[in-house]
C-alpha cells in the first residue's frame, strides 16, 4: 500500500490530521523522529479551553469545542474530556472591569460564553478559594482533557481506517517534482502528491527545507503535579492578570502550569525544569489556595512547543504550492484546537479550501523582509490573549 | 553555609569526604551535603555512632570510616547533614532541603558523589513483607544490632551477600540457608583475573577468610540456584528455591536478597549527562573521565557513583575529583594536579584489578531468569510484567512511552527501582540489546519539596 499524503510529525495535530484524511477514504503516512505524542502533545496540561483565546482562534475554537463533545462517537473513546469549566479569578477592581470588558468584546463578536460573575458565584464554585479574590469571569462548558490518551485515540482510529505511522523516523529532506513530493527519511525515501507538516516547534526547520520562511522560537514550558489531596476544585482555574493555571485530576492530584520557562534544548529534542523561575509560579498558587502550601510536588515536567511571533498558529496552504499544507507553531494553546484542526487540514489537503476562517494564520506573514517582529506579548499566552 | 562556595559535593560516604577534605586543605570553600544524619555514606554508616562500632561483628574496614570522618572534620570543609538534595541544574546549581528549608545554592562546581543501590532483581512473593535487600538487612543490623528471632534465608550473589552472611552470622542469626545464585564455575571464570587483582590482596585475604568462615561454620549453602519464589499470605513464611527441576521450600522469616550493586544515576540521567553501558557489571553509568569530569563544565562524578569500584577506591576518586576541582578553579597547576594525581590513579586500577576478579566471578543476574508474568515490577504503582509486556504488545517500543501507558516508574520512587528492569522488559519483547534500552529519566523533585517551600524558596 502506498501514501497520497504525507505528514510529517505524530503529535496531536498531525494524528488529528492523519484521522480525518483516513475517515475520508485517503491514505495519511504519519512520519514521526521520536514516538507519538513525544513532545508538545505528551507534555501539555490538556487544558481545552475558549476563555481568553486570541480573536482569531475564537471561531475554530468554537467548533473544536463541539468536537470534543462528539470524541467518543468519532474516535470511540472520551479522551479524558470533562467539562467542568474553566474560571479567571479577579482580585482588584480593574481586574473586574477588565472581566466586564472582555466579555463584551467576545460578545460583540457573536460568542456568549464568557461570564463575568461576582464573588458569591466564585465562592459557591470554588469555597477554598483565598477571599482576595472578589470575582472572576468563567466559560462554564470549557474543561480539560488527557493529552496522552487523546493523541493515542486519535491515531488508533486513524490507523484503523487505514493510516500507516513510522515511528523513531526523522525526515531529513524534501523534494518537489512533477508527481509530488519525496521525503528522504532515516528510514528511506516516501513519496506521495501531498504533504503536512505538523512538526511543532521542528516545523521551522521543515519549512526551511522547503524554502520557505516561517519563524517559530522553540519554548519549554514548566507543569508540576502534586500528590494527592480531598477534593477541593471543580473549574480549572487561572487569573485574569497573573500567570497562573491549576487544576485537580479525578484522582485528587493538581496539576499546576502557567507557562514559566525551562531550558530548551532543541537539538537535543529535550528540555530541563527551571527551579529558579518556579517560586513565582508557586506564589499565586498559595495566594489563591493557602492550604496547598503543605502539598508535596511529586513531578515537575517540561515539554516542548513552538511559539510563533505573534503567538497564534501557522496554518494553511503553502503560497507556493497548494498541495503543502503547514499546522504548527501553536505557541502554547493547541491541544484544545486539535480536533478542528485536523478537519482543516484534511478539507486543504482534499479541496484547498476550507469554510472556516483562517487568514489571521497565513504561512507567510512573516515571510517579507521586514514584517517579521517579535512581540512583546509573544509567547506568554497570557498577556496575548488579554489583548484581545 | 555559604550559597556560592566554590565547590558542592553531594554524598558524604567515603567518595565525598576524601573529596571535600582533598579540596579545601587545598584552600577551596567546600560545602558537602548529605541527606543522612552522620558522614560516612552506605559503608561507613552510621561509623561514629554504631552500637556494633569496634566489635567483631563489624570489621576493621568498617571501623577505617572513623578515619576518613576525623581528617573531614578537620579539614575546614562546611558539613551539612540532613540536606536532601532534590535537584541538580546544568550549571551546577543545586535544590537541596534543611532543616524543612528549601534553599538553593550556586556553587562554581558541584561532585556527584552519590554512591551506588543495589540491583533490583524482583521475583515472585518479593513485595512481601519480610523479604529485603540485603543491604538493607545490613543497615537494620548496623543501625540497631536488631536481629530477627525466625529463621534467615540469603539468596543471591556477590562478595556483599557473603559478607552480610558473615555478619548475620555472627550477630547469632539463624541462618536457615544461603541460596546463591552464582552460575556455577565461579573460580573458574576468576582464574584469567587473579593475577590482576593481587594488588588488593588484604580485600582478597578478607573475601577468602570470609569464605573459610561461612564455611567453617554448618550454615547450609545451596550452589546454582536458578529460581526463587517468596511464599505467605500477609509476610513471608517460606523460600522456594529451585536448582533447574528440584525445587524446595524452606520456611524463613526474613529473606535477605542481594545481586551486586549498581551506581545511582538518578542524577546523572536527570542531567542528562551521556551514559553507557557496561556489559561486565550489567548496568548504566555515566561517561566521565579519570577525574570524573564529565560533559557539562560545572558537573563531575566520583565514587561508586561513578564505576562500582567499591569504598577503597570511591576514596582515591574522590581525590582526583578534588584535585581537578582546584585545577579548574585555578589553585593547583596542572602539572602539581597530574603529579598529586598519580598514586591515587594507580591506586584505582588495583581496585579495578580486583573489580575485574569479582566481575568474572560474580555475573549479574539477567532480571529476565526470576520473574514470571504476575511478578510486580513497579511497586509504586503495582505494575506487573505482564502488564509491561502487554504495552508493548499495543505499540510501546521505549521504556518512556510504557511509562506513560502504564505509569510504570511514574510513582514516587520516580523509578529507581523498577527502571532497569523495565528496560530490559522491553529490549527483551522488541528484540533489542541491553545497551539499546535505556531506563527512564526520573523527574525532580527527588526528594519532598513542597509548594509552599518552592513558593518561598530564595533564588538570587
Ligand atoms: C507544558 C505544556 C502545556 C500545555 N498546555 C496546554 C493547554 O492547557 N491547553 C492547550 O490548548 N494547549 C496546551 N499546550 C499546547 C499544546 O499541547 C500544543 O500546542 C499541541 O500539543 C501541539 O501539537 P503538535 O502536534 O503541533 O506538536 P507536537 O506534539 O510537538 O508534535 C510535533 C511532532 O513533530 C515531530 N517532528 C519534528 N521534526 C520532525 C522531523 N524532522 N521528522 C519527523 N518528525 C518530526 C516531533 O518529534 C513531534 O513529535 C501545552 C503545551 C505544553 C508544552
Ligand atoms: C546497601 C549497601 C550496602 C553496602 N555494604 C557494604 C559493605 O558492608 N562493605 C563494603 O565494602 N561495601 C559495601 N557497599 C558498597 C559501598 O557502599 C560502596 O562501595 C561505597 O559506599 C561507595 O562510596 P561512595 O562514596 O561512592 O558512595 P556512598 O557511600 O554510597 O555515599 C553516597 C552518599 O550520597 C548520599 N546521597 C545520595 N543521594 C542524595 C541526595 N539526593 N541528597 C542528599 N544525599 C544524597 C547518600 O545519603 C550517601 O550517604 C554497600 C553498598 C550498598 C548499596
Amino acid at each position: 500500500m502506498t501514501q497520497d499524503v504525507i505528514i510529517i510529525g505524530g503529535g496531536l495535530h498531525g494524528s488529528s490530521t492523519a484521522y480525518q484524511l483516513a475517515a475520508r477514504g485517503r491514505r495519511p503516512l504519519v512520519i514521526e523522529r521520536n514516538h507519538v505524542a513525544r513532545h508538545a502533545s505528551g507534555a501539555s496540561a490538556g487544558g481545552v479551553r475558549r476563555l481568553r483565546r486570541h480573536r482569531a482562534e475564537l471561531p475554530l475554537a468554537m467548533e473544536s469545542l463541539a468536537l470534543w463533545r462528539r470524541l467518543p462517537e468519532l474516535l470511540g473513546d472520551d479522551c479524558g474530556f470533562s467539562p467542568c469549566g474553566h474560571l479567571l479569578l479577579a482580585e482588584t477592581e480593574a481586574d473586574l472591569a477588565w472581566t466586564v470588558e472582555r466579555a463584551a468584546t467576545t460578545r460583540s463578536l457573536g460568542y456568549d460564553f464568557e461570564e463575568p460573575i461576582d464573588r458569591a458565584e466564585v465562592k459557591r464554585l470554588v469555597p477554598a478559594v483565598s477571599d482576595a479574590v472578589i470575582g472572576g469571569i468563567i466559560a462554564r462548558d470549557d474543561g480539560f482533557g488527557n493529552p496522552l490518551l487523546t493523541t493515542a485515540a486519535f491515531r488508533r482510529r486513524a490507523e484503523s481506517l487505514g493510516a500507516r505511522y513510522l515511528e523513531r523516523t526523522e525526515v531529513l529532506g524534501i523534494e518537489r517534482d512533477a508527481a509530488g513530493w519525496t521525503v528522504a527519511t532515516t528510514a528511506g525515501r516516501f513519496a506521495a502528491p501531498s504533504l503536512v507538516n505538523c512538526a511543532g516547534g521542528w516545523g521551522e526547520r521543515i519549512a526551511a527545507m522547503l524554502g520557505e520562511t516561517m519563524p517559530v522560537r522553540m519554548k519549554a514550558a514548566t507543569m508540576t503535579v502534586t500528590a494527592r489531596v480531598p477534593r477541593f476544585l471543580g473549574p480549572v482555574i487561572g487569573h485574569v492578570r497573573k500567570k497562573l493555571s491549576l487544576k485537580q485530576m479525578q484522582n485528587g492530584t493538581v496539576v499546576i502550569g502557567g507557562g514559566y520557562e525551562g531550558r530548551a534544548d532543541m537539538e537535543a529534542g529535550e528540555s530541563d525544569v527551571l527551579y529558579a523561575g518556579l517560586p513565582g509560579n508557586m506564589k499565586p498558587v498559595v495566594d489563591a489556595f493557602p492550604h496547598l502550601a503543605r502539598v508535596p510536588i511529586v513531578r515537575n515536567w517540561t515539554g516542548l512547543e513552538g511559539n510563533t511571533p505573534d503567538a497564534i498558529p501557522y496554518i494553511g496552504p503553502s503560497p507556493n504550492d497548494p498541495t503543502l499544507v503547514h499546522s504548527f507553531g501553536y505557541s502554547g494553546h493547541g491541544f484544545q484546537l486539535g480536533p478542528i484542526c485536523g478537519v482543516i487540514v484534511a478539507d486543504l489537503v482534499m479541496h484547498g479550501a476550507t469554510p472556516l476562517p483562517i487568514g489571521a494564520f497565513q504561512p507567510d506573514r512573516f515571510a517579507t523582509a521586514g514584517t517579521l517582529q517579535w512581540g512583546a506579548k509573544e509567547g506568554t499566552a497570557v498577556e496575548e490573549q488579554k489583548a484581545v | 553555609m555559604t550559597d556560592r562556595p566554590d565547590l558542592a559535593i553531594v554524598g558524604a560516604g567515603p567518595a565525598g569526604l576524601a573529596a571535600a577534605t582533598e579540596a579545601a586543605t587545598r584552600g577551596l570553600s567546600v560545602t558537602l551535603l548529605d541527606e543522612r544524619a552522620a558522614p560516612g555514606g552506605i559503608v561507613y554508616h552510621a561509623v561514629t555512632r554504631s552500637p556494633l562500632g569496634g566489635s567483631a561483628v563489624l570489621d576493621a574496614d568498617y571501623c577505617r570510616g572513623a578515619g576518613l570522618v576525623e581528617a573531614f572534620r578537620s579539614s575546614g570543609a562546611t558539613y551539612c547533614p540532613g540536606a536532601s538534595v532534590w535537584a541538580v541544574d546544568r550549571d551546577g546549581s543545586i535544590g537541596v532541603t534543611v532543616d524543612g528549608q528549601a534553599r538553593w545554592l550556586r556553587p562554581r562546581r558541584v561532585l556527584l558523589a552519590t554512591g551506588c543501590m543495589e540491583r533490583s532483581l524482583p521475583f515472585p512473593g518479593w513485595t512481601l513483607p519480610g523479604v529485603m535487600t540485603a543491604g538493607a538487612g545490613q543497615i537494620l543490623l548496623k543501625d540497631s544490632g536488631a536481629i530477627p528471632d525466625g529463621p534467615v534465608v540469603l539468596a543471591g550473589t556477590g562478595p556483599l551477600l557473603l559478607l552480610v552472611a558473615v555478619q548475620y552470622l555472627r550477630a547469632g542469626a539463624r541462618i536457615a540457608a544461603v541460596a546463591d545464585l552464582t552460575p556455577p564455575g565461579a573460580w573458574q571464570r576468576g582464574l584469567p583475573q587473579l593475577a590482576g587483582a593481587l594488588g588488593c590482596l588484604p580485600l582478597l585475604r578478607k573475601g577468602l577468610s570470609m569464605m573459610a568462615e561461612l564455611r567453617r561454620s554448618d550454615v547450609r549453602r545451596i550452589p546454582g540456584v536458578t529460581g526463587l519464589r517468596a511464599i505467605g499470605t500477609d509476610r513471608l513464611e517460606a523460600v522456594e528455591v529451585r536448582q533447574g527441576a528440584r525445587a524446595e521450600r524452606i520456611p524463613a522469616g526474613v529473606l535477605l536478597v542481594h545481586a551486586g550493586v549498581v551506581p545511582n544515576i538518578v542524577l546523572t540521567r536527570m542531567l542528562r549527562l551521556p551514559h553507557r553501558w557496561d556489559p561486565r557489571q550489567r548496568c548504566w553509568r555515566p561517561d566521565a573521565d579519570a577525574f570524573g569530569a564529565t560533559a557539562l563544565d560545572a558537573v563531575a562524578v566520583a565514587g561508586d557513583g561513578a564505576r562500582i569500584l567499591g569504598a577503597e577506591a570511591a576514596i582515591h576518586a574522590g581525590r582526583l575529583a578534588a584535585l581537578d576541582a582546584a585545577h579548574r578553579l585555578g589553585v593547583l597547576d596542572r602539572a602539581e594536579r597530574d603529579r598529586h594525581a598519580a598514586p591515587e590513579q594507580a591506586a584505582i586500577e588495583r581496585h579495578a584489578g580486583l573489580r575485574s576478579l569479582l566481575d568474572a566471578m560474580y555475573p549479574p543476574p539477567d532480571a529476565l531468569t526470576f520473574l514470571d508474568a504476575d511478578t510486580t515490577i513497579c511497586r509504586c504503582e503495582d505494575i506487573t510484567a505482564a502488564d509491561i509486556r502487554a504495552a508493548i504488545a499495543d505499540g510501546c517500543r521505549d521504556p518512556n512511552q510504557v511509562k506513560a501507558v502504564t505509569r510504570c516508574a511514574m510513582g514516587p520512587c520516580q523509578g529507581r527501582q523498577c527502571g532497569q528492569t523495565l528496560a530490559r522488559i522491553v529490549a527483551d519483547a522488541t528484540g533489542q540489546t541491553e545497551e539499546d534500552v535505556m531506563p527512564p529519566r526520573a523527574r525532580p523533585p527527588l526528594r519532598r519539596l513542597t509548594i509552599g517551600d518552592l513558593a518561598a524558596l530564595e533564588t538570587e
